[in-house]
């Protein structure tokens, strides 16, 4: 196989992905809602309930709303790492990924591009948040639209593959459904996406430490500082292995010989 | 010359302590329609999953025009087209659009696609509706395209699982003309499986898979004068309802 036949094949996936994202005007808008819901409203009731005290990145008081923005842009990536899973149930259900899984690369390569492909929507689901962001007056440094490109790429790579080793465990789609709830809801309310680690630590010391370890508030943590110009390394360190973890996980999930496929069992 | 394009030795293969098949074994030669026939729960489709490589037998052999499904299974899967039970294509993306994704899997640049789909689509009369949504296509239609977008990349090996399932009859037939027209054309091997037994031909081989097993194989009238039957209807009866199926 050729490099041109690879890069063919992952131009094929991202693209047909984008495609997809183009003709379903209804996930973009719903994929929006849900974050801006959250700014807009709880965001906004919250400002006077909780006061956030000067912690890096940030070198002033800030809003409860500008607090939060990151938190929601892991959200973003969060819903849409697990809806690109849920679409790959629903394919291996309908018998699409079959049709991808019979294509001539290796399984790696096929379950990397599906990946960058959910990423790419990922992003510019985020942008399209920032810019409605901004407008609510939310406005980072200028070069921090730049930094946070990287950040979000490899946050939104980090949740896709999650979202990827969870599909390899499920075999129908009405089994996903359990699953998100105990997954998502966890992830996102035991991080750094709403409330900052020293307001979890005065009420929980346990769910301080849980919250801590958790892989989306290292997330979260590394879109915060990016945003702001900075760099968080112990964010990326957690990010960059919880991605590698998650994504050989998933790749084993996938594969003939050894994945959960098999055990799970299927056609006739 | 004719060619083993599928050759499956001693294949079997269980989803935990369910056998699902039992030492399975079979060729399929280019130029050649093999029809797997065998009721629901066979094993054909535990079959076509092997061949396709989205399991890993444990025990057994295939190979696609020579080439070992474990052990170079990039190079046989090239040789492979396949049409699945149930429809996967897009159905929010066009035909065109559809097929141009197979396309770029496969890897072929955008200007031989594009040359290789109006071939198929012509082919298979369906080249005025390139442009519509797959949602807009009723089920013959389909198929069609699936037929193509599987044929576009050139294989030796062609898989059809029960593609003529919930079509009328004349979808029905002219998809089984349109196959076997290939075979004699193009050299083709085609593995069909199905157990609608009109959509046998008189040239074609016979596999009978019953619980996992091969019950029968062959060439169609070889197969019936070797067990007495009729015709392959009571054949079928034979190896999947009689005492010792």
């Amino acid at each position: 196989m050729s490099v041109l036949h690879y890069w063919r094949a992952m131009a094929g996936i991202v693209g047909r992905e984008l495609l997809r994202f183009l003709h379903q005007r209804e996930r973009f808008v719903s994929a929006l809602v849900r974050p801006l819901v959250w700014l807009f409203v709880f965001a906004a009731g919250f400002r006077a309930a909780l006061g956030i005290a000067i912690s890096p990145p940030y070198e002033t008081y800030i809003l409860y709303e500008v607090y939060i923005t990151p938190g929601l842009l892991g959200m973003i990536l969060l819903f849409n790492g697990m809806q690109s899973s849920l679409s790959m149930v629903y394919d291996r259900e309908m018998g699409s990924m079959r049709m991808l899984m019979v294509c001539p690369l290796p399984r790696w390569f096929l379950l990397c591009s599906k990946l960058i492909a959910g990423t790419a929507v990922g992003v510019l689901q985020s942008y399209a948040f920032l810019g409605i962001a901004w407008l609510y007056d939310i406005q980072a440094p200028l070069m921090g639209y730049v930094w946070i490109l990287p950040a979000l790429v490899l946050v939104g790579m980090m949740l896709g593959a999650l979202g990827l080793l969870l599909s390899s465990f499920i075999k129908q789609l009405e089994n996903f459904a359990g699953v998100m709830n105990f997954v998502i809801f966890p992830l996102f309310f035991m991080s750094t996406a709403l409330y900052p680690l020293w307001k979890i630590k005065e009420s929980s010391e346990v769910l301080y430490y849980l919250a801590q370890y958790n892989p989306f508030s290292q997330a979260v943590e590394l879109i915060r500082f990016a945003l702001y110009e900075q760099f968080n390394q112990q964010a990326l360190i957690f990010t960059g292995a919880a991605f590698l973890l998650f994504m050989g996980a998933a790749i084993l999930g996938y594969n003939p010989s050894k994945g959960m496929m098999v055990r799970k069992g299927g056609g006739d | 010359m004719t060619q083993i394009a599928l050759a499956v030795e001693n294949l079997s293969f269980a989803y935990g302590a369910k056998k699902a098949l039992d030492n399975v074994g079979f060729n399929v030669q280019s130029g050649e329609c093999t029809i797997l026939l065998g009721p629901n729960g066979a094993g054909k489709s535990t079959l076509f999953s092997l061949i396709t490589r989205l399991y890993d037998a444990r025990e057994g052999r295939i190979e696609l025009c020579g080439f070992d499904i474990k052990k170079q299974s990039l190079r046989a899967l090239a040789k492979l087209g396949v049409v699945f039970q149930q429809t996967t294509l897009d159905p929010d993306l066009s035909v065109t659009q559809n097929l141009r994704y197979h396309a770029a899997l496969q890897g072929i640049g955008r200007k031989a696609a594009d040359a290789r789909i109006q071939d198929e689509l012509e082919r298979l009369n369906m080249f005025e509706r390139r442009g519509e949504k797959v949602r807009q296509l009723n089920g013959g239609h389909k198929r069609r395209v699936e037929i193509a977008r599987a044929l576009l990349h050139k294989p030796s090996l062609l898989l059809l699982d029960e593609p003529t399932v919930g079509l009328d009859m004349p979808s029905r037939q002219a998809i089984v003309e349109h196959v076997h027209a290939l075979v004699k054309q193009q050299d083709l091997a085609v593995l069909w499986a199905t157990h609608l037994i009109d959509e046998i031909a008189a040239d074609d081989s016979l596999v009978v898979l019953h619980k996992g097993q091969v019950k029968a194989k062959g060439k169609l009238a070889d197969v019936l004068q070797a067990t007495g039957a009729a015709d392959a209807g009571q054949l079928f009866n034979q190896l999947t309802l009689g005492p010792s199926a």
